[in-house]
């Protein structure tokens, strides 16, 4: 299963080499995982997105983290209300037969082009992984020629739903 | 008048401080006694320094047995072992030690040099990435980037080895940094380190818990590791062990923390632990695990792992409980605090005589055993006349391999902190060079370093401490002619295919402890041995002793590897 897990931390040198070294070390499977700086001085907070196999493969993830020094907080928010976002750059050929229809798509994801070049277009995308995902999936037949995903990063929403209801609404 | 102008005088400093002054000065604050070093390019600056000081300075021939040495001082003295090593390979060469102390909680502060910061990233000369090498088996480690850091980064070091759950801490300096200038006063800091707040109270509702638990269980059984060492608990246990009237089982390196001569005393568990004990994991109703982490050598295959119990777990390292094994009353706390809230709760003992005499039929029918009536000499015995001729209270030090199990099992320990041997990492090479830094520990001790013939060649150079610092230390060579365990192995599931694991060929070890002005001695027979052993054991000589023990003696019980704990096999003769 997949879990979104947010950590606060220190912002010393090494940090981050220590919390990745940790994932191949203790062999937890990393999807995504970006790194900024936080609301507070000297912190800073990383978002990642792993698979495990059941919930105390999780919390060993989460209590193995926590052990780390540079560590302030870890959180595994997976089961909370969250806002998870992802920002994928896609270089898409396009002709001028193409662009039109691309521009078509482009739309209901509420993306965005940020470049264009005589055979090419680089369209800027947001939103929840799923979406990105799916939009990926939607542009692949005219041809991706680079891309790039910046991994999710997420935190809990100001007010928690009490139900844990799955989403049932569209992805766009 | 005189002594007026001597004041003036250490009060205003005419010499410059350096970064090396300071990191003397913060050792000297933290009371450091020893310090484990070898010297070089990077790390100059500071051994110049060490010219004048006060510390003693240890100088081994390798600089693993260094860091050896100093895991063994931690074991004994409690206290964090001091390493200094220079750049590059002075560095790369502690790798193992520090992996070693990792995977046992032994706490170290180990300093290395590092080319200066200018061309750190070149490819320098003796440059080494020790930070990114040694980010997996530390608990910490730091680059110093500016010598104001320097007293603020020794404290946090010995702070986080020495708390919680121990380990080895790196701080790799620069050789500028060592060497140059302080510009600003020494400001003394507070220790702040909002990501590190070690749990030692226990939860008052677990420990409830905990305590219902023992009274209703039919079949309790504490299995206590070496958090109980660590956390100079071993009162605590024998208390709470005694009040609730709880049989208790060690871990390999829990030995010691119970008394093995205490009628609630099972016996040690795991791949060579004795019947009564792995038995006794497997059919309790009850198993509270005090400081141990469910090693595999010790729980064997985990499906067949204590089907029928409840688990508690005591443990500082949150990430220990529920790691291994499924726990259902998870205690997050200081062995010593836990153990105390226990007693103080005085809860009803478990009504659990059946339990007691299946324990003891246990213990009676399936005892550790070996030939004694065979005419060579056999190794159980040798460990046996060694408990009895030093009463039980030798530090006994060992390396890896079958010998390191004939002296878990046959050196009945009764106290703590008398027993150093590398369990996690089982480290070959470890054994004699931690003997040094146990006996430096503990001047007056008699310390045992017993090694096998394999084990003791990949340390024979630091014979040379033991003659430079005429350290007492007794070298006890069990002789097999073999990389014994690794023998018993191919004999057991390779069909005797004994591929390079015998070594006919060896030096004469007397006439190489002869070279360093050590006695040596090659025994070949019990009677020998009763007449060296009291000869030898009680005088404040080193000295080295060749046991020529039987070379196809197998250490057993065994489990083999995948199979659970009711499966041993050489339980009877
Ligand atoms: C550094 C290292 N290399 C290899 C091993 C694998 N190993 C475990 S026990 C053993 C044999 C040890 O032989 P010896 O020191 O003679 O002791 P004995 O088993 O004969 O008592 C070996 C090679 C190890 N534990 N450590």
């Amino acid at each position: 299963m997949k879990r979104v897990i947010c950590l606060t931390v220190m912002n010393r040198p090494g940090v981050l080499n220590r919390i990745t070294n940790l994932f191949s070390k203790r062999n937890f499977n990393i999807e995504s995982i970006s790194v900024g700086l936080s609301e507070h001085e000297g912190m800073s907070r990383i978002t990642c997105v792993v698979h495990v196999e059941d919930s105390s493969a999780s919390e060993q993830i989460t209590k193995q983290l926590n052990k780390q020094i540079d560590v302030i907080k870890v959180t595994d928010i997976t089961d909370q209300s969250i806002v998870a976002r992802e920002l994928a750059l896609i270089k898409v050929q396009a002709v001028p037969y193409t662009r039109n229809e691309i521009y078509s798509l482009i739309e209901p994801f509420r993306a965005s082009v940020i470049d264009v070049s005589k055979d090419s277009m680089t369209v800027q995308i947001t939103g929840e992984s799923d979406k990105v995902e799916a939009f990926i999936e939607l542009i692949k037949p005219y041809g991706i020629k680079e891309l790039a995903r910046t991994g999710t990063t997420a935190f809990p929403r100001g007010t928690q739903r009490t139900s844990q209801q799955s989403k049932s609404y569209s992805i766009v | 008048m005189l002594q007026e102008a001597a004041l003036t005088e250490t009060k205003t400093e005419t010499h410059p401080v350096t970064g090396a002054d300071l990191l003397l000065r913060a050792l000297e604050k933290e009371t450091v006694e020893v310090i484990f070093g070898y010297p070089g390019g990077a790390v100059l600056p500071i051994y110049d320094k060490l010219y004048h000081s006060k510390i003693l300075h240890v100088l081994p021939r390798h600089e693993q047995g260094g860091i050896h040495a100093a895991e063994g001082y931690a074991r004994i003295s409690g206290k964090p072992g001091v390493v200094i090593a220079t750049s590059g390979p002075g560095a790369t060469n502690i790798v193992t030690g520090l992996a070693d102390a990792m995977m046992d909680s032994l706490p170290l502060i180990v300093f290395t040099g590092q080319v200066a910061t200018g061309v750190i990233g070149s490819d320098a000369f003796q440059e080494a990435d020790i930070l990114g090498i040694t980010t997996p088996i530390t608990k910490y480690n730091y680059q110093v980037r500016s010598i104001e850091d320097i007293p603020r980064i020794v404290k946090e070091a010995f702070y986080i080895a020495s708390t919680g759950r121990p380990g080895p801490v790196l701080i790799d300096i620069p050789k500028d940094i060592a060497a140059g200038v302080s510009v600003q006063p020494e400001a003394e800091k507070e220790v702040n380190l909002p990501g590190y707040q070690p749990t030692l109270k226990p939860n008052y509702l677990q420990v409830r818990k905990l305590t219902e638990a023992v009274s209703r269980s039919k079949k309790p059984v504490i299995l206590a590791g070496a958090g109980v060492l660590h956390g100079r608990a071993s009162k605590e246990l024998k208390e709470y062990a005694e009040q609730q009237q709880i049989p208790v089982i060690h871990t390999l390196l829990g030995l010691g923390g119970f008394p093995a001569n205490h009628p609630l005393f099972i016996g040690m568990a795991g791949m060579h632990g004795c019947y009564a004990a792995n038995m006794g994991l497997t059919e309790c109703d009850l198993l509270i695990n005090i400081g141990a982490r469910f090693d595999d050598r010790l729980t064997g295959n985990l499906q067949h792992f204590a089907p029928h119990a409840a688990v508690a777990h005591i443990d500082i390292d949150p990430a220990e409980i529920g790691k291994n094994v499924p726990t259902s009353i998870p205690i997050v706390a200081d062995a010593k605090e836990a153990l105390d809230q226990l007693i103080l709760q005085d809860g009803k003992p478990p009504a659990h005589k059946e339990w007691m005499e299946t324990i003891m039929r246990w213990q009676e029918e399936y005892p550790y055993f070996y030939d004694k009536e065979s005419a060579g000499l056999k190794p159980q015995k040798v460990m046996e006349m060694l408990h009895s001729k030093t009463d039980g209270n030798a530090i006994v030090v060992t390396d890896v391999g079958q010998h390191q199990m004939w002296a878990a099992q046959y050196y009945r320990f009764n106290n703590a902190d008398k027993w150093v041997t590398s369990g996690g990492l089982g480290t070959m090479g470890f054994g004699f060079p931690a003997s040094i830094g146990a006996q430096l520990a503990d001047p007056e001790a008699c310390v045992l370093a017993i090694c096998g013939d394999g084990g003791f060649q990949m340390s024979t150079q630091e014979l040379a401490i033991i003659q430079e610092m005429n350290l007492p230390v007794k070298i006890i060579i069990f002789n097999n002619m073999a990389l014994g365990m690794v023998r018993q192995w191919q004999e057991i599931f390779y069909e005797s295919r004994f591929s390079h694991s015998k070594i006919p060929v060896q030096p004469s070890f007397v006439k190489l402890a002869e070279a360093y002005g050590i006695k040596g001695y090659v025994i070949q027979s019990e009677a020998e041995a009763e007449e060296l052993l009291d000869e030898v054991l009680h005088n404040r000589e080193p000295v080295l002793i060749d046991f020529r023990v039987d070379p196809d003696e197998n250490v057993y019980p065994m489990i083999a590897p995948g199979k659970g704990l009711h499966e041993m096999v050489g339980v009877k003769p």
